[in-house]
C-alpha cells in the first residue's frame, strides 16, 4: 500500500473515535433523557437533569467536531450523506435544538405544568435523537443509492425500513441502559434504589434488540461479516463487546457502579468498532453500482490536508482529553442540588 | 421559489439568528474576566455577586449560541453539497480546527464557570473564566478565517476538472492569514465586544433608573463603558482597514458599498442615498466628492474602479449592499458618540443621575446587534454572485439531490423553533434581569454619585 494513503486510514479511525466518543458521552445523557419520565417526583427529575447538567453541552461538542472533521477529511462523504439524508437530518437538528431548549428551560419556572411539559419534550426528543441516529446507521449498513455523480437520491420515507428501525430501536435501548447506569453512579438513597431496579430491564431490552439486529445483519447483509471471515482476529472485538455487556450486571451486583459504567462505555465503543470494521474501507456502499461507493480514498481531502489535520489533532487531542477528564473529575460523585442547579 | 433562493434564505436566516448570540458571549466573556479579576484582586464580595449575575446571562446566550451553532456546522453539507465538495479540503480544515481548539475549550471550562463555584478554588474558577472567554474568541478566529477565505481565497490550488474540480491547500498559513483574515477578525471581535458591553450597560442602566442593585449596576456600567470605549474606537480603525482591504481584494464589493459605477472618476463617499440600479446612479444622496478615493489611495482625485467595468453577472445587488453598509457605518459612529458621552458624564460625575442618558442606554443595546447583522449582510451579499470570490458561483454550490420543497419544509421547521427560542430567550432574559443579582444590596443611592 502507498505509504501516504495510510493517512486516509488514520482519519477513518480518528473520525470513528470521535463518533464513538460522542456515542459514549452523549449516549449517557441521551439515555438519561430517554428514561427521564420513569422518575416521578420533581426532585428526582431535577437530580437526574443535574446529573447531566454540567456535561451534556460538552458531549455534543464531540458530534460537532466529528462533523467538522468529516467535512475536512472526507468532504465528499460529508456533502453526499448530509444532503442525501436532508429531511431526516433537518429533523435531527430540529430535535437536538429542541432538547437543548427543554433542558435549559425546564427549571426556569416553578409551575408544575411548565415542568411536566418540558420533561415530556425532553424525554421524547432524547428518544427521537437516538432513534434517528440508529436509523441513519441502519441505512448506511444496508447501502444507499449513490449515483455516478456521487449524489444520494433517496426518499425520506424509505429510510424508515424495518432493518433501519431495528437498528434505531437498538440504539435507543443501548443509550437507555448506558444512561441508567450513569444515573446509578450519580445518585444515592431512595432514587438510586429506584434507578438500580430499572437497570436490569434496560440491559434485557438492549440484549434482546441487539441479538435481533445481529441476526438480521448476518442474514440480510452478510458483507458486514466478511472482514471477520477474512481476519478471524477481529472476532476479539465481538467477544469484547459481549464480555462488556455481560460484565454490567455483575459489577452492579458487586456495587462497583463505576466499573459497570466503564463496561457499558466499552460495549458502545466495541459496537462502533464492529460497525466501522463492517463497512471499511467504505463510508457508504452504493447499491446502484459498487464502483460508486464512497470510500476512504475517493472521498478524501488531499494528502497534504490530511497531514495538516493530523498535526492539529495530535496537538489538540491531549488538551481535549485533559479537560474532558478534569471536568468529569471536578463533577465526580453524587449530585447535590444548589442555587445554581437546573 | 427556486432552490437557490430558498437555500440562501435558509442560510441567511439561520446564520443571522445564530449571530445574535456568539457576539454577546464573546463580549460578555471579556467582561466576566474583568469582573472576576476585580473579585480576585480585592476579595470584595460585591464583585463575586456581580460576576455570578453576569455568568447567568452569559450562560443563557451561550447555550442558545451552541444550540443554533450545531445547525450551522452541518448546513454546509445539507444545503451546499457541491460547495462542500469543492472547498472541503480548505474550508473544512478551519472548521475542524474550530472544533478541536475552540469548542472543547469553551464547553469544557463552561461547566466549571457555571457549576463549579463551590467545587474548585477561586483561582481555578478564574482560570476557567479566562479559558471560556479565550475559547469563544478562538472560535471566532477559525470561523472568520474560513469565511475570509471565501472572500479572499489564498494558499490553495485547483485540482481536477468539471464537477470534480476542487480547491486544495498548498500553504496552510497562507490560507489562515489570507488577505482579509486579520482585518475581518479584528472587526468582528470588536463588534462582539460592543454587543457584550452595550448589553451590560443596558441592564445596568435599567437598574440605576429603577434604583435597584445600584452598587453592582454602577460598577458593571463602568466596566461595560470601559470595554465599549476601547471597542468603539478600535472599530473605527478596523473598519477603515477592512474597507481598504476590500478595495484591493474585492473591488466589485467596494464599488457596491458606495454605488461607484464610473471607473474613470474618483470615488465619492455617500452619507446616505438610494441606488437606482437600472440607471446606475444614486438618488436623494448626499456625498463628499472624492473622499472614497482619499480613504483608499490618500488622494481625492485618483480614479477608482467602478461597477461598470464588471460584467453584469459579476455585480452584487448594489442597493442592498449600499444600504446595509451605510447603516452599519452610521450606527458605528452612533456607538462612538454614545460611549464618549458616557465617559464625559462619568468624568463630570453625572453619569448615574442623568436619567435621559440612562434611558437612551437601555435601548441602545439594539444598536450593536443591528450593526453586526448589517455588517455581515453587506459583507456576504457584497460577495455575490460568488460563494467563493472569483472561483465558484453561489448557484453552482447547491446540493443537487435536495429539492425546493424539502428546503421550504426545513425553513418552516427552523422558523418555528427559532421563534420559540427567541421568545424564550427574551422571557428568560427578562426574568433574570428582574431577579437581579443574588444576596444583599444595601447601598444608599446618594453614596453612588460620590463613588462615580
Amino acid at each position: 500500500m502507498d505509504a501516504g494513503l495510510t493517512l486516509n486510514i488514520i482519519w477513518f479511525v480518528l473520525i470513528g473515535v470521535l463518533l464513538a466518543g460522542y456515542a459514549v458521552l452523549d449516549g449517557f445523557d441521551l439515555g438519561v433523557g430517554a428514561v427521564h419520565l420513569f422518575n416521578k417526583s420533581n426532585e428526582h427529575r431535577r437530580i437526574s437533569l443535574n446529573a447531566i447538567g454540567p456535561v451534556w453541552d460538552g458531549n455534543e461538542v464531540w458530534l460537532v467536531t466529528g462533523g467538522g472533521a468529516l467535512f475536512a477529511a472526507f468532504p465528499v462523504v460529508y456533502a453526499s450523506v448530509f444532503s442525501g439524508f436532508y429531511t431526516a437530518f433537518m429533523l435531527l437538528l430540529f430535535v437536538l435544538i429542541f432538547r437543548a431548549v427543554a433542558i435549559e428551560f425546564r427549571s426556569k419556572r416553578e409551575s408544575h405544568r411548565w415542568r411536566r411539559t418540558w420533561d415530556v419534550l425532553f424525554s421524547c426528543s432524547s428518544i427521537l435523537i437516538s432513534l434517528i441516529m440508529g436509523i441513519a446507521i441502519g441505512n448506511v449498513i444496508q447501502g444507499l443509492p449513490v449515483g455516478a455523480d456521487r449524489e444520494i437520491r433517496i426518499s425520506f420515507l424509505s429510510l424508515f425500513n424495518p432493518y433501519a428501525l431495528l437498528v434505531g430501536i437498538t440504539t435507543v435501548a443501548l443509550f437507555m441502559m448506558h444512561g441508567s447506569i450513569y444515573l446509578v453512579l450519580k445518585t444515592e438513597g431512595e432514587l438510586q434504589q429506584l434507578v438500580r431496579s430499572r437497570v436490569n430491564n434496560t440491559v434485557i431490552f438492549f440484549v434482546v434488540s441487539y441479538v435481533s439486529t445481529t441476526m438480521a445483519t448476518l442474514v440480510y447483509f452478510p458483507h458486514m461479516a466478511q472482514p471477520f471471515k477474512d481476519y478471524p482476529a477481529l472476532f476479539l472485538v465481538a467477544l469484547l463487546n459481549m464480555l462488556a455487556v455481560a460484565n454490567i450486571p455483575r459489577e452492579l451486583h458487586r456495587g462497583k457502579e463505576f466499573m459497570a459504567f466503564l463496561s457499558s462505555s466499552a460495549s458502545i465503543a466495541a459496537l462502533m468498532a464492529l460497525f466501522a470494521i463492517g463497512i471499511f474501507p467504505n463510508f457508504v456502499i452504493s447499491n446502484i453500482d459498487p464502483a460508486y461507493s464512497l470510500n476512504i480514498y475517493n472521498s478524501a481531502s488531499s494528502q497534504k490536508t490530511l497531514g495538516i489535520m493530523l498535526r492539529m489533532a495530535v496537538i489538540g487531542i491531549p488538551f481535549v482529553l485533559a479537560y474532558t477528564i478534569s471536568i468529569y473529575w471536578v463533577f465526580r460523585g453524587k449530585v447535590k442540588l444548589d442555587s445554581m442547579s437546573y | 421559489m427556486d432552490t437557490e433562493l430558498l437555500a440562501r434564505i435558509q442560510f441567511a436566516f439561520t446564520i443571522a439568528f445564530h449571530y445574535i448570540y456568539p457576539p454577546l458571549s464573546i463580549g460578555l466573556g471579556v467582561i466576566l474576566v474583568i469582573m472576576e479579576f476585580n473579585y480576585i484582586r480585592t476579595k470584595n464580595k460585591m464583585y463575586e455577586r456581580m460576576t455570578k449575575f453576569w455568568v447567568k446571562i452569559f450562560a443563557l446566550t451561550f447555550s442558545i449560541g451552541v444550540a443554533t451553532g450545531i445547525v450551522m456546522e452541518f448546513e454546509f453539507g445539507t444545503n451546499w453539497a457541491a460547495y462542500s465538495r469543492y472547498v472541503g479540503d480548505v474550508f473544512g480544515s478551519a472548521l475542524a480546527a474550530e472544533g478541536i481548539f475552540a469548542f472543547f475549550l469553551e464547553s469544557g471550562f463552561l461547566a466549571i464557570l457555571l457549576f463549579g463555584w463551590n467545587k474548585v478554588k477561586p483561582a481555578m474558577h478564574f482560570f476557567s473564566t479566562i479559558m471560556v472567554s479565550l475559547g469563544s474568541m478562538l472560535s471566532a478566529v477559525w470561523i472568520v478565517v474560513a469565511n475570509s477565505w471565501q472572500q479572499t481565497p489564498a494558499g490553495y490550488h485547483i485540482v481536477g476538472e468539471g464537477l470534480r474540480a476542487r480547491a486544495e491547500i498548498t500553504d496552510f498559513w497562507a490560507m489562515v492569514f489570507n488577505p482579509s483574515s486579520i482585518d475581518r477578525l479584528s472587526h468582528t471581535l470588536s463588534g462582539a465586544w460592543l454587543a457584550g458591553s452595550f448589553l451590560v450597560m443596558s441592564v445596568s442602566a435599567y437598574y440605576l433608573l429603577k434604583k435597584r442593585h445600584e452598587e453592582i449596576a454602577a460598577s458593571s456600567f463602568k466596566t461595560g463603558l470601559g470595554v465599549a470605549l476601547f471597542a468603539s474606537l478600535f472599530q473605527l480603525f478596523t473598519g477603515h482597514s477592512s474597507a481598504a482591504g476590500v478595495a484591493v481584494n474585492q473591488p466589485a464589493k467596494l464599488a457596491a458599498y458606495e454605488a461607484h459605477y464610473d471607473s474613470s472618476a474618483a470615488g465619492d463617499l455617500y452619507l446616505f442615498g438610494w441606488v437606482d440600479e437600472q440607471n446606475r446612479n444614486v438618488n436623494f444622496g448626499i456625498k463628499v466628492p472624492g473622499l472614497l478615493s482619499y480613504l483608499v489611495y490618500g488622494d481625492f482625485n485618483t480614479p477608482l474602479r467602478g461597477l461598470n467595468s464588471f460584467a453584469k453577472d459579476e455585480i452584487p445587488p448594489v442597493n442592498f449592499v449600499f444600504q446595509t453598509y451605510h447603516l452599519m457605518v452610521a450606527i458605528g459612529f452612533g456607538l462612538i458618540g454614545l460611549t464618549l458621552l458616557g465617559v464625559f458624564l462619568l468624568w463630570r460625575k453625572k453619569l448615574f443621575t442623568a436619567a435621559w442618558y440612562l434611558k437612551l442606554m437601555v435601548v441602545a443595546v439594539l444598536l450593536p446587534q443591528m450593526a453586526n447583522q448589517l455588517g455581515w449582510f453587506s459583507a456576504e451579499v457584497g460577495r455575490q454572485p460568488w460563494i467563493v470570490y472569483g472561483l465558484l458561483r453561489t448557484s453552482d454550490g447547491l446540493s443537487k439531490s435536495v429539492e425546493a420543497g424539502q428546503i421550504l419544509f426545513s425553513l418552516v421547521l427552523f422558523s418555528i423553533i427559532y421563534l420559540l427560542l427567541f421568545i424564550l430567550f427574551l422571557f428568560l432574559l427578562d426574568q433574570k434581569i428582574k431577579h437581579g443579582p443574588d444576596g444583599s444590596d444595601h447601598i444608599v443611592s446618594s453614596d453612588l454619585t460620590a463613588r462615580a
